[in-house]
């Protein structure tokens, strides 16, 4: 594990250095013991072939958000190979991560389109605000910034999607306003709990 | 003798498909067609949609709202399509929630068009003119995309009626060797981005021995830039699963996948809905019409992985591996997925089939360059007028294509250079918009023809951060098989950084060249082979550019941030307004004594905010480079942070 770690800082993939794989948010026993269940369910689906590794993989993170090192473990136990060599597969890829996300997911775009046109300030601004460096989580669980590489929306350049949404022609300007409002929403919410406790 | 049994197939298929797509239209209601591709949605089709319901049923009109796929052009999304009894069909662009009220109202309830939001009329009428008369539309000839936006991508019985699958009829009733001599005739070269004849990659599967031929659709669109795949899959799948079919056909395979990359979520849903719609009417699954081909077709999620593109690479990753390309030959077509032969075509090349086995190989051949027959189908964004997606011949030159048919640079700003082909593509100056579009024309100038990408690039992009851009992408995509390319953009990309910093030395840009030509030379595959590209031509044609930065610490464009400043003006400057103080995500600006306003550079981060935002009348904001050019104005002591949010 470690020397893949390594090897992988070789290469420089900075959402999976080694800071991030020592997570920095927690998930409870109770928790866990229940994606572990529901892993295990999601397993005996499909058939013990090395080719369903990826389809095994999207799916767990489909459903819980990331792939745990337990996950990890029980996809390599079921489809008999080594836990390395999932690790060895998932890491490849980008599309799968290691550390649980924020509840709201911020993807800024850096395709050429959105680069030439400032996409990096966009995101420099999201990490300023929210305190935190792409690829990682805020301290709580609140939020997770990534970079993607083309969403597709090059016309709409630039383009920031949060949650399911795509924000077509973003500005840094645009970024504190579309945090705030989650912020109220929340806020809202938890009004809205206290007054029904009441 | 099985040529009547499939004759009967397909007529009472077609007779079905007529009887149920005719059912669910009425005549005599208004249509609304929606854009409702990905670049639609981000746009606000949604809440279009929404709107244009809500007034509808406010207002007890009856009128179908059909959602379709995305025309190409993007800069008019939502782009809308109003079908009204009475009048020629008229689109609407940007039409926003508002406008989409006031349609229902003015145009469905009292006839009146509302022509300060009309794009165009699609037919010749005598009221409205026609949408023909624009560049964008009559001087693009569409084949891939001549139904996109047009037809609801979700039914396939529209497709059927407006003679879809017709042509696979046709095949099957053909050898497949005359399939395979229909698409050699038409000189239908792949649309991936080596351009290597289809008909002849067909000819070596068809002959190569092995029972379990596959053909597998490549539609891992990696390339920052590019979309067209996702558009074509979005409006018209049933093309793309025709084109597959067609392909299995001829090189005798019976079961082929789609690999479509995860962020495409849309895309994914399309086509999966595609394919099971195809299976349930009998066009895939056992005995096809009556025959004995069958063919199963099954989706597959690439994980986001640039070099996945790469064949042998796309083949490791369905079989639940890294990855990693592999050293050819052997070629896939003789040992693919799962040892077996393997066809893998892109999307844009399965999705010229059923045109080209309608019409002959010989029409298409006609069509474009001689060298490079059919059309193109480009993704023009960044600095131009009307971004989106364009089907041109082959053979137009890049001159028409951006300044006639997309409208040139907006702004009054001067063109400086267009990136054709993405990451392994190159930087083409002023000097080479007569270049004609074709394989081997661009690949001569130092750009390639690549999966179609194409950024405008004004005198607002500095062509070393570009190059810089391109090589972290690569570096970061590189799958660290070959040490050239793991290494070697490392490097590269180390080097470029520091220009970019104005931490450049002296004999930077010949490293620069050297490393290059090893890292092309010390790769397996294409990404390695290619990723110098865009140091390469921009080092040769923006020499200057890069001299500016190594030496003088100035970025002529003022791209580069470290050798950016930003400082106001205080002779334009107007005392009491505070546009650019609210602006400034950092609070990097204060009041001067004089009640004006300046910029605490230490603080600022260069994100030119204060710039957009400083009123048009005063427009005090300077950019210069070098920073040392900005004059020093000292912040008063007892200005701080309070005074400013007081202010």
């Amino acid at each position: 594990m470690q020397i893949l770690i390594l090897f992988l800082d070789i290469k420089g993939l900075n959402c999976y250095e080694g800071k991030n794989a020592e997570m920095e948010v927690s998930v409870d026993e109770i928790e866990e013991k229940i994606i572990m269940e529901d892993i295990a369910s999601i397993l005996v689906t499909f058939a013990k072939e090395r080719s369903n590794l990826i389809p095994v993989l999207q799916i767990i993170q489909h459903k819980h958000r990331y792939l745990s090192l337990q996950a990890m473990q029980a996809v390599a136990e079921y489809l008999e190979i080594s836990t390395s060599e999932v690790y060895g597969v998932a890491s490849f890829y980008n599309q799968f991560r290691f550390h649980p996300p924020g509840k709201h997911q911020i993807r800024v775009c850096l395709g050429t389109a959105c680069h030439v046109v400032g996409g990096d300030i966009v995101l420099e601004n999201f990490e300023r605000k929210l305190k935190i460096k792409e690829g990682e989580t805020t301290s709580d669980r609140e939020f997770s910034l990534e970079r993607v590489a083309c969403v597709g929306c090059c016309a709409l350049a630039p383009v920031s999607v949060v949650d399911e949404t795509v924000h077509g022609r973003m500005a840094p300007s645009k970024v504190e306003g579309l945090l705030l409002g989650f912020e109220i929403e929340k806020e809202r919410k938890e009004r809205e709990e206290r007054r029904s406790e009441q | 003798m099985n040529n009547k049994k499939l004759e009967e197939c397909f007529a009472s298929l077609v007779e079905k498909a007529k009887k149920c797509f005719l059912n669910s239209r009425k005549t005599d209601v208004p249509y609304i067609y929606i854009g409702m591709a990905t670049c639609g949605l981000a746009a606000g089709a949604v809440e279009t949609k929404a709107a244009f319901a809500e007034a509808l049923a406010e207002r007890h009109i009856e009128a179908h709202i059909v959602p379709v796929g995305c025309l190409g052009h993007c800069y008019a999304e939502p782009l809308v399509l109003i079908d009204n009894p009475g009048f020629p069909p008229i689109y609407y662009h940007n039409v926003n929630p508002g406008k989409a009220g006031a349609l229902v109202r003015a145009f469905l309830e009292e006839g009146d068009p509302l022509f300060e939001y009309v794009l165009g009329a699609s037919v010749e009428n005598e009221l409205i003119p026609t949408v023909i008369a624009f560049p964008r539309f009559n001087m693009e000839r569409r084949i891939v995309m001549e139904e996109c936006g047009l037809i609801d991508p979700e039914d396939i019985n529209e497709y059927i009626t407006k003679g879809g699958y017709s042509t696979l009829f046709k095949a099957l009733g053909l050898e497949p060797g005359e399939v395979i001599r229909q698409v050699l005739a038409s000189g239908l070269r792949g649309r991936g981005g080596a351009g290597f004849p289809t008909g002849k990659k067909w000819k070596f599967a068809r002959n190569a021995s092995g029972q379990e031929k596959t053909v597998i659709c490549n539609a891992d669109e990696g390339d920052p830039g590019a979309y067209m795949d996702r558009t074509i899959i979005e409006s018209n799948p049933h093309q793309l699963l025709e084109g597959i079919a067609l392909c299995a056909y001829a090189v005798g395979a019976k079961k082929a996948v789609v690999y479509v990359r995860a962020e495409y979520p849309l895309a994914v849903k399309t086509m999966t809905t595609a394919i099971s719609q195809a299976r349930q009417v009998g066009l895939l699954g056992k005995e096809i019409l009556g025959t004995d081909f069958n063919l199963e077709v099954s989706l597959f999620q690439g994980s986001g992985a640039f070099v996945c593109g790469e064949e042998t690479a796309l083949i490791q990753s369905i079989e639940g591996k890294r990855g990693m390309p592999q050293y050819r030959p052997p070629y896939p077509v003789q040992v693919g997925l799962w040892g077996q032969p393997t066809v893998i075509n892109n999307v844009k090349t399965l999705s010229f089939l059923p045109a080209i086995l309608k019409h002959g190989g010989r029409w298409y051949r006609e069509i474009g360059a001689p060298d490079s027959p059919g059309t193109a189908v480009f993704s023009v964004v960044g600095k131009v007028v009307h971004p989106g997606l364009v089907e041109v011949p082959m053979g137009t030159s890049l001159r028409t294509l951006i300044f006639d048919i997309c409208g040139g640079v907006p702004e009054k700003k001067k063109f400086k250079a267009v990136q054709i082909g993405g990451p392994s593509g190159g930087c083409l100056p002023n000097d080479f918009l007569d270049t004609p579009i074709d394989f081997d024309s661009l690949t001569q100038a130092g750009a390639m023809m690549g999966s179609g990408g194409m950024v405008v690039l004004d005198e607002g992009n500095c062509m070393v951060d570009v190059a810089r851009y391109f090589l972290d992408f690569t570096q970061k995509e590189s799958c660290g098989k070959c040490t050239f390319c793991r290494i070697g953009t490392r490097h590269l990309l180390g080097i470029l950084e520091r220009l970019t910093k104005g931490e450049g030395k002296e004999g930077d840009m010949e490293l620069l060249e050297a490393l290059s030509r090893e890292i092309k030379e010390g790769s397996l595959c294409g990404l390695g082979k290619t990723a110098p590209n865009p140091v390469l031509t921009s080092l040769k044609y923006f020499r200057d550019e890069y001299e500016a930065h190594l030496r003088e610490k100035r970025c002529p464009a003022m791209v580069c941030r470290a050798l950016t400043a930003f400082y106001i003006d205080l002779d334009r400057c107007a005392r009491g307004c505070d546009a650019c103080v609210g602006s400034c995500p950092v609070e990097a600006i204060f009041t001067t004594k004089g009640q004006k306003k300046g910029i605490d550079q230490s603080l600022c981060v260069k994100c030119g905010e204060c710039m957009a935002s400083c009123p048009r009348e005063y427009d005090a904001v300077r950019k210069v480079s070098p920073p040392e050019l900005a004059p020093k104005i000292e912040r008063p002591p007892e200005a701080k942070k309070h005074d400013q949010t007081d202010s």
